[in-house]
């Protein structure tokens, strides 16, 4: 499921280029919506073809994705020829330039535009936490069990989607793929190796993932490097961190359990 | 053979499922008695699990249906409680006992609500029943393959239905283990509860249920134990595997079972069985 992440931010290509040919402009909002709806359809369509064809996982999401980024491409190459019009441009920012990009309303600056578009979707995914824990957890763990007490593990399971998905397509338009990848799946892992409990380890993701964001701007600082570069460095180094620390823990628990 | 119960729990009606197009079940009919325990017995891949999943409405059947107490299933959902196989979940999944026996508390309901205290109360209950009250808060993890399968008992006991579908949860079980299912069963019963398992083992099967639905792809039989384990029927299920027959046979002319599953599974999985 890691993956998936990563899948998402190829496979929007064409969702973008179709809203393009159907607004018009390059518009900010229209690229939005359209990678969004080919976002969420990218995992319907790997899970149909995991759960229908009884394609491996892994196997589904290879041939989706590839096969909606080449669609994109065709798209591009036949009906937008003439504009400059690639996910580089589009949809792959680059975080250095959030600041310069901001949003102004009755003349004034209110500050980057990337905050106010990351800052609503954090808000509407903690809405979704909130309120949807029961029903995510219950529908992950035992998907079977939950249909069994008559709950729609469809809904669940493309209401998820559909949030990683936005996640996906608001973060890499402003910080770039390899870095949304790298925050989509480093910091959880990490906090899977420090803690059994659900509850904590989004807790400790969220507080590594400001860890790798901070550690990483100053280390790019230091380097006068990539910011994108350093962050998604740091954030394989607090993994690894994570990893010695839960190796180190189980290596202690063991010892004094042999003692007792 | 088919013998109708007086008092009906689930009645299976002219029902055929397939996997990709194989039929697994072929026009299976039969009717389930209340307040008693239910054993669906046949050999590998006869269609035990999806008659299970057929009657829990996790697959669609290419025709046929099943009523239970005289109901379409999402009219009486709530008195339904299912226990998946084991396997079927990923253990390392970061949650503690606890939490898992609280899923038996989910209701289409309430699923964006907290659960209240009443709820935790009749959990704490739940898993005092199977005898795990002190793994409370046990990471699932760390459990042994019996502990989780009590663990999916509580849990399914936590929803308080009147009938219960259970997927082989014998298999790969510690001494305790079954004998704390078994007690738990007795007590079931006594309650009135209807209790429907699937289970592989020819040879507890008998002493275990009061009913025995005999199957292989197509209905064999289903009546009370004892008119169903005949040499024919068993055969008629069983088919060549005459070295297992001929030992069930000699078996039952003695009316005694020397062989007990639990002799020759001790303890399986990691963890331990003491208490934390």
């Amino acid at each position: 499921m890691a993956m998936v992440g990563d899948a998402i931010s190829h496979a929007v290509l064409p969702g973008i280029v179709l809203a393009f040919l159907i607004s018009g402009s390059r518009g900010n909002l229209p690229m939005l919506i359209g990678a969004s709806i080919i976002g969420v359809l990218t995992t319907v369509i790997i899970e149909l073809l995991h759960k229908k064809a009884k394609l491996q996982e892994d196997a589904s999401i290879g041939v989706t994705f590839t096969w909606l980024f080449a669609l994109g491409v065709i798209l591009i190459s036949a009906y937008t020829g003439q504009i400059d019009l690639d996910q580089e441009c589009v949809l792959y920012g680059e975080i250095a330039y959030v600041p310069l990009d901001t949003l102004t309303v009755g003349g004034n600056s209110i500050g980057p535009r990337a905050l106010w578009i990351s800052g609503s979707v954090i808000v509407l995914i903690l809405l979704a936490l909130w309120r949807g824990y029961k029903g995510l957890v219950l529908t992950t763990f035992n998907a079977d069990y939950a249909q069994a007490l008559g709950i729609s593990t469809a809904f669940w399971h493309f209401g998820f989607m559909g949030l990683v998905s936005l996640t996906t397509v608001v973060s890499f338009e402003s910080v770039g793929a390899i870095l949304v990848v790298a925050l989509l799946i480093t910091p959880p892992a990490a906090a899977y190796l420090l803690t059994d409990s659900l509850k904590k380890m989004l807790w400790l993701t969220a507080l590594l993932g400001v860890l790798t964001a901070i550690g990483g701007y100053y280390l790019a600082l230091v380097l006068d490097g990539s910011i994108a570069g350093a962050m998604a460095t740091v954030a394989g180094i607090l993994f690894a961190g994570a990893w010695g620390w839960s190796k180190l823990l189980k290596r202690l628990s063991f010892k004094s359990a042999n003692l007792t | 053979m088919d013998i109708r119960p007086e008092k009906t729990a689930i009645e299976v009606h002219n029902l055929t499922a397939s996997y990709n197009r194989k039929p697994v079940l072929w026009d299976i009919d039969f009717s389930l008695p209340q307040g008693q325990l239910i054993g669906i017995v046949g050999p590998n891949g006869s269609g035990k699990t999806t008659l299970l999943r057929n009657m829990m409405g996790l697959m669609k059947p290419d025709s046929g249906y099943v009523n239970l107490f005289g109901k379409k299933l999402d009219e009486v959902r709530e008195k339904v409680s299912y226990v998946p196989q084991r396997e079927t979940v990923d253990w390392d999944f970061p949650a503690n006992v606890m939490d898992v026996v609280l899923m038996g508390r989910y209701r289409k309901s309430n699923i964006f609500k907290r659960l209240s205290k009443k709820d935790r109360d009749i959990a704490t209950e739940s898993l005092e029943k199977v005898n795990m009250l002190p793994f409370a808060n046990r990471q699932i993890s760390q459990l042994s393959g019996g502990q989780q399968q009590r663990v999916f008992i509580a849990r399914s006991l936590a929803q308080q239905a009147d009938l219960y579908l259970m997927d082989e949860p014998f298999v790969g079980v510690d001494a305790a283990t079954e004998e704390s299912i078994l007690n738990l069963l007795s007590e079931m019963k006594k309650e009135g509860k209807t209790v429907v398992i699937v289970h592989h083992d020819l040879q507890t099967a008998y002493e275990y249920f009061d009913w025995i639905v005999l199957l292989n792809t197509r209905l064999v039989a289903s009546g009370p134990k004892q008119e169903v384990f005949s040499t024919e029927l068993l055969q008629e299920a069983y088919g060549g595997r005459l070295t297992v027959l001929s030992r069930i046979g000699d078996l039952m002319a003695k009316q005694d079972f020397p062989m007990r599953e639990s002799e020759f599974k001790e303890k399986e999985g990691p963890g331990d069985e003491r208490a934390s």
